[in-house]
């Protein structure tokens, strides 16, 4: 009875020491120590400020030095989940109207001064509304907030003028570095060339066109954080360099996404040497259309263009050479707002019946007096992926229904110039939405009539999708909320201003021995790498 | 002399004028907006009221004669203003760019050289030979092989037999000599073998022409030594045209490397321009021509002193 007693104490023992190893073993699973190599497929960064870029350029070289408010949990794949970084958590007062954010003691920035929400409150002052001659591009995803103060040392509160979703995605966008205050109201374009932060790893030096390198910086206030020693992110822009580095072993990942053809040369050439790690990317490939020209004034006209194209099928087969897969409506998928594929299904151009849609485009055109063989010009970017993937397909889509497609296809300079051109130059012009945080709230803004955004290329007026803009975007119900962006995208395909053709797909290509960092549907986002580690 | 060396350094500022206009007129020739592709190139939704402040900000809402007075009288203080796309001074950013293609100039160069000239002449004094033929077929494939193919070829073969790429950031020579040879011998091969294919053709005609001249054949009839004849009298009249071969590639390679330093991922001057030609960077793309067309103009003139150096003949008038 004794033995037994002794034998049920040693495997209690045992089992209690072996339950508190779990945890023990798996955090020592994550290796210390390391020089960490990536590529940024760029030339290079505008400034470093993350304030006033809006480029991934500039974020992949940088978010690694700062921290931010709020953040993407680096852990969803889903990229819907926002968790705190110098905020510990925040609290939402009953009307929705008052956030109050609790941060962090005990931050330092990299100079050894503390960080304190007087901080906070400096950096989305100036990103909200920016003193005179400072410039922030997305101040106008702030038009909901009245005022941001600290009253006291840890604690920022933002009372908003009304309750929006739309608030949360756009306080946690990745551009949102946290400045020194004081550094920043003596000299707000100190940041545009120098980096003081409060992130993971310290800045060491910036070679512009080549390189940006960081150390760890070791009184990051999340303990135990970061693990690698140091990184290093080099600048390439072509693709055949960025994808021999990773092949080569001189970097061990590229953050912004391959197309499916060089992500199978490296799968042939690396084997099980390489992790592939897929999402649908917050970006949307569109045409614009020349409403103000004859025939596109038409109605039936545009509706016909977008009824001649075959989204399902087309994603069947582009997804595999391009950098496109989801077939989607304005809403980003994997947003709670966007409809499901039944619902799409019943919009024009979203048949499933290819041949139904493209017999409606053809009667259509003839009632609109659009002769067999029309000639259209479409614009588009001297980009293979996926412009001009795209844009070839499309030609093909349209000559189904009689159409003759001419293709310009000119270097970004002007192709935008022709794109944003008002009044517009082009018949047709490839088009494209790239967003970090999914907001669709704010993301569907490029929607508006035209004289309210310069993003609207159509430049059609549309009052009615102001207003259901607006209501939408004042809604806190999610489920009222989700029906208004519903009639948004009905209205957009009734009247074919702006139609959609598919969603972008992101997929990155990393090193095996490069760990805990996970995709997400953003290319700016999860790029802080304070998580990432690297076996030997 | 002097008059000379004064007179063609005076003729530099009219050149280095005409070329700072037509490159000022044509950048704004090109359809875009360095600001609209910056602030929405991206899909970014920026606007108008951001983008007429940064238009504002670049003073790129000012006339155009009031933009070229501005810029000229930089100039005039040697300063090339600041770059439309990263804010930074040009010469800075030109500067940390200046070592990479330089360091690839002077390597091809001597590769070049090193080849063209013994080959050229081996061929010369063999014309019609096993010899001669190996070297033209040799010169031939160089011309006919853009260098950039070469390099692509190169790293290719690195990684299908090696498993190796070249190191991706530059060091200096002085800082990491290994890390700088191995990065930068390949681009170094690729654009000097076609370097070194033009000046050995050019070698080779030249030898064969001076050797058919008057004063090697009273040399020979005086009865000197083939050696003291070919390297005393042939060559050193024959190294004219293809100094200035050597020097006008040269030239070339600061500023043309634009294909090959972009396979390397070399940060030089090629890439540099092309970068700044597409971002609409006039100021960066005005600073870059004006660099270049001052060392083609600055390299010529040393090929002229050289020339008067190497053929007594020749005067400074």
């Amino acid at each position: 009875m004794k033995s037994r007693h002794g034998l049920f104490a040693l495997w209690a023992v045992l089992l209690a020491a072996g339950m508190a190893l779990i945890p023990l073993g798996s955090a020592q699973a994550q290796q210390r120590g390391g020089n960490f190599v990536y590529m940024i497929p760029a030339s290079g960064a505008p400034s470093l400020d993350g304030h006033r870029e809006t480029t991934y350029a500039t974020v992949h070289a940088t978010a690694p030095f700062y921290s931010l408010l709020i953040r993407l949990d680096p852990t969803d794949k889903d990229g819907k989940r926002i968790v705190g970084d110098l905020a510990t958590s925040w609290d939402v007062s009953k009307d929705g109207k008052t956030y109050t954010f609790h941060l962090h003691h005990g931050v330092t920035f990299h100079d050894g001064t503390p960080l304190t929400s007087k901080d906070v409150v400096t950096n989305f002052e100036y990103i909200m509304n920016p003193p005179q001659g400072v410039l922030s591009p997305r101040k106008a995803y702030y038009l909901m907030v009245d005022s941001v103060s600290a009253p006291d040392k840890y604690t920022v509160v933002f009372k908003l003028k009304f309750p929006t979703a739309a608030f949360i995605p756009a306080v946690a966008m990745p551009f949102n570095y946290i400045y020194p205050g004081d550094k920043l109201k003596s000299d707000p374009h100190w940041f545009e060339q120098h980096v003081l932060g409060s992130g993971p790893f310290q800045f060491v030096e910036y070679e512009p066109g080549a390189k940006v390198v960081g150390k760890r910086y070791p009184k990051y206030y999340v303990k135990g954080r970061p693990y690698l020693d140091s990184i290093e992110g080099i600048y390439a822009a072509k693709q055949n360099v960025y994808v021999d580095a990773i092949r080569g072993g001189r970097a061990m990942s590229m953050f912004r996404g391959l197309p499916p053809k060089a992500v199978e040369e490296l799968k042939k050439a690396m084997g099980d040497q390489i992790r592939v790690q897929e999402s649908p990317w917050n970006c949307g490939l569109l045409w614009a259309v020349n409403v103000h020209k004859k025939p596109f004034d038409d109605v039936r006209v545009r509706r016909a263009l977008n009824l001649a194209v075959d989204r399902w099928g087309g994603s069947r087969y582009l997804s595999q050479i391009a950098i496109v897969k989801t077939v989607a409506g304005i809403v980003f998928p994997t947003s709670d707002l966007a409809p499901s594929r039944a619902q799409l299904e019943t919009l024009e151009g979203y048949w499933p019946d290819v041949k139904k849609s493209r017999a409606k485009a053809r009667e259509l055109l003839k009632e609109a007096g659009v002769p067999e063989g029309f000639t259209i010009e479409f614009n588009n970017r001297n980009t293979d992926q996926p412009y001009k993937v795209v844009g070839t397909w499309l030609i093909d889509q349209w000559r189904q229904v009689g159409l003759n497609v001419k293709q310009h296809v000119q270097p970004t300079a002007p192709f935008f110039a022709e794109l944003r051109s008002n009044p517009q130059k082009f018949d047709l012009s490839m088009d494209f939405n790239c967003q970090s945080i999914v907001n669709p709230t704010v993301d569907v803004s490029q929607f508006i009539s035209g004289d309210k955004t310069p993003n609207n290329h159509s430049r059609y007026i549309d009052r009615k999708l102001d207003d259901l803009y607006d209501a939408q975007l004042h809604e806190a119900n999610h489920a009222k909320q989700k029906e208004l962006l519903w009639e948004m995208q009905k209205r957009l395909i009734e009247q074919a201003w702006y139609p959609q053709t598919m969603w972008w797909h992101r997929i990155v290509v990393s090193n095996t021995k490069m760990h805990d960092w996970n995709i997400t549907p953003s290319h700016y986002l999860n790029m802080q790498l304070d998580d990432v580690w690297l076996s030997q | 002399m002097y008059r000379f060396l004064i007179r063609r350094i005076l003729l530099m500022i009219p050149t280095l004028l005409g070329v700072a206009i037509v490159i000022f007129i044509l950048m704004r020739m090109i359809p875009g907006d360095i600001v609209e592709l910056r602030m929405a190139g991206e899909g970014g939704q920026v606007s108008q009221a951001t983008i007429d402040q940064a238009r504002h900000q670049l003073g790129l809402d000012r006339p155009l004669i009031a933009q070229f007075g501005t810029w000229i009288a930089g100039l005039a203080e040697f300063n090339l203003g600041k770059s439309m796309w990263t804010g930074r001074d040009v010469t800075y950013e030109i500067s940390i760019r200046l070592p990479a293609s330089l360091q690839i100039a002077l390597m091809s160069t001597i590769l070049a050289t090193l080849l063209a000239i013994p080959l050229g002449t081996l061929a010369a004094l063999r014309q019609d030979t096993w010899i001669d033929y190996v070297v033209r077929i040799f010169a031939i494939a160089g011309l006919a092989t853009p260098s950039f193919w070469l390099g692509i070829m190169m790293l290719l073969s690195f990684l299908i037999f090696f498993h190796w790429t070249p190191p991706m950031s530059y060091s200096f020579p002085w800082e990491d000599p290994w890390a700088n040879f191995s990065m930068m011998i390949w681009p170094a091969l690729a654009t000097g073998y076609r370097y070194s294919a033009v000046a050995m053709r050019m070698t080779r005609s030249s030898v064969l022409e001076v050797l058919r001249e008057d004063y090697i054949r009273t040399a020979r009839a005086k009865g000197l030594l083939e050696k003291i004849i070919i390297n005393r009298h042939a060559l050193t009249n024959a190294m004219l045209p293809v100094i200035t071969v050597i020097g006008l590639e040269f030239a070339f390679l600061m500023g043309g490397l634009v294909v090959t330093e972009q396979v390397f991922n070399i940060n030089g001057i090629g890439r540099l321009f092309v970068q700044a030609v597409g971002q609409k960077d006039y100021t960066m793309v005005q600073g870059l021509v004006l660099i270049v067309a001052f060392t083609f103009v600055f390299t010529n003139f040393v090929v002229d002193i050289l020339y008067a150096w190497l053929d007594p003949r020749i005067k400074f008038s």
